[in-house]
């Protein structure tokens, strides 16, 4: 296969052209989300999970639940840990090995999104104050990159959050602890959507391709809550004036119900 | 801790030969398989055997970093086996460990031998699996995917590289162990055979057999491959055979 940032240089100039007439090389409106599809299946062994495609990208998100120790300054609150691994699989350009640089930031936007709309209910997850809570793990693994990643981890964590079930767990008067058969629904409250720009010239689009991805000025991530409030931003390479990260705020707020539609008709949220 | 606590079956096999999960000692897991899942890879497959998941991507051959290791006469071929954190029942950590690192070693050498790797000097062929689930046997699962990812790929092949473990569970040989045999079986045995001269490119044992024991293994996971093969010749047909009915359908 061709490096993608040799394609990227060919390509590069067909893709500016266009944008500059309003135009993309998949034929896209800039503000249109590619196909989001939710592949039915049991693809893992983790208590929610869910495999996303948005386009030719696709992500395979798992949660796995467990037990430990709260952090001393949130004694009544359950644990989040976020982590992504950009698999040598899923691009020829992703190397085998600890996290990134790259990998890190996605994981620590996602994260964000999901803790500064409090869409998960922390307090819930606590078992004994201070001694034992539950231990929410969200493993986003990317199987195939054709850009923007980040929205289907995104989506894909929302998604396996929702489905998640956990065993209950309980601590008897003698400290002992109980794992007991029946189980209950992670409590979501809340549903923070992800949306990622990218600039080309005055251009800003919506949901990049890889190729638009590699020949872009400037790129931006932004997530908007089920009430319409913008939950978490983070701008990535490159630089954006004012009126257009009010614009790109805008076009994420008026995208919110059609992809969150997507979701609870495919995912099966509720 | 772990929230999930396993319990060894009260019978592993009984009298007549009935597994823990229904089968007879010689019927394999369902297996299903799809190549060309994954757009950037230059061949993939994915593989459903019993409750494993399995992905397998191919990229090259390309060029070798860092460049020191390239072979002048032939490609050099790179071998990764991972398991997904959320692939087991307690979460694995990420990264590789001991048992990763050998079986990326088991399963290059169990590919080597099938690839023409003279007809690409100075390149690499890199061979990653993924473990998305486990469920038993998936250095097996594993093989078999990527010597399909190999040949989706394009890469010259002597032929498919088919894999199956055979395990004894009390006196009874059993072909695919399951999950419950697996953790409590008397052996475990993962072969792999270069299908077109019915050549053993994977073989290893883990548990006491005896020699008739160890000969009907042999024949058995023989026998248990001849069928695995048939699933991955049609696999490898099948987005062929969809193009072919397309200009079929078309012509009329």
């Amino acid at each position: 296969m061709l490096d993608e940032r040799i394609t990227a240089e060919l390509v590069g100039d067909y893709i500016r052209e266009l944008a500059a007439s309003g135009q993309r090389k998949d034929g896209r409106a800039f503000d249109e989300v590619r196909e989001i599809k939710i592949r039915p299946g049991t693809f893992t062994k983790a208590e929610g999970e869910a495999w996303v495609s948005l386009g030719a990208t696709q992500v395979l998100v798992g949660v796995k639940a467990d037990v430990g120790t709260p952090f001393p300054d949130t004694p009544d609150k359950g644990v989040l840990i976020s982590n992504v691994e950009l698999l040598p699989l899923a691009s020829p350009t992703f190397e085998p090995g600890p996290p990134d640089e790259n990998a890190i930031e996605m994981a620590r936007v996602v994260d964000r999104a999901l803790r500064g709309s409090n869409a998960i209910d922390m307090e819930a997850l606590a078992i004994k104050s201070g001694e034992l809570v539950y231990m929410i793990f969200l493993d986003m693994y990317a199987l195939d990159h054709d850009g923007n990643i980040i929205d289907a981890f995104a989506l894909g964590s929302l998604v396996a959050l929702s489905r998640t079930r956990i065993p209950v767990v309980e601590v008897t008067e003698d400290g002992e602890m109980i794992v007991k058969e029946e189980t209950f629904d992670l409590p979501i409250r809340d549903l923070p959507i992800t949306f990622t720009f990218i600039k080309i010239g005055d251009a800003l689009m919506l949901d990049p391709t890889l190729e638009e991805e590699l020949v872009s000025d400037a790129a931006i991530t932004i997530s908007i809550d089920s009430s319409g409030r913008v939950c978490s931003i983070q701008k990535r390479h490159g630089s954006f004036r004012v009126d257009e990260i009010k614009r790109a705020v805008s076009i994420a707020r008026s995208k919110y119900s059609e992809v969150e539609r997507i979701l609870r008709e495919q995912g099966g949220l509720v | 801790m772990p929230l999930i606590v396993e319990k060894k079956p009260e019978v592993l096999i009984t009298e007549d030969g009935i597994r823990t999960d229904g089968r007879g000692p010689l019927d394999l897991r369902p297996i299903k398989i799809q190549v060309g899942v994954l757009s950037r890879a230059d061949g993939s497959a994915y593989l459903e055997w019993g409750g494993n998941r399995v992905l397998a991507a191919v990229f090259g051959p390309r060029e070798v970093h860092p460049k020191h290791m390239a072979l002048p006469d032939r490609a050099l071929l790179r071998c990764r086996y991972n398991m997904a954190p959320f692939s087991t029942p307690e979460r694995k950590r990420p990264g590789p460990d001991r048992r990763s690192v050998e079986l990326s070693k088991v399963i290059r050498e169990a590919l080597l031998p099938s690839i023409f790797l003279e007809r690409y000097p100075g390149t690499a062929i890199d061979v990653f699996v993924e473990i998305l689930r486990s469920d038993a046997g998936t250095r097996v699962a594993g093989v078999t995917a990527a010597s399909l990812a190999l040949a989706d790929a394009g890469i010259e092949m002597r032929g498919l590289v088919t894999a199956v473990a055979v395990g004894r569970v009390e006196d009874w040989v059993v072909v695919d162990p399951n999950h419950d045999e697996d953790q409590w079986g008397d052996a475990d045995i993962p072969v792999a055979f270069l299908m077109e001269e019915k050549e053993i490119t994977l073989l290893q044992l883990d548990g006491p057999m005896t020699q008739e024991q160890f000969d009907k293994a042999l024949e058995l996971a023989s026998q248990a491959a001849d069928l695995i093969y048939e699933v991955q010749k049609e696999a490898l047909r099948r987005p062929y055979e969809a193009v072919r009915l397309e200009i079929l359908r078309r012509g009329e």
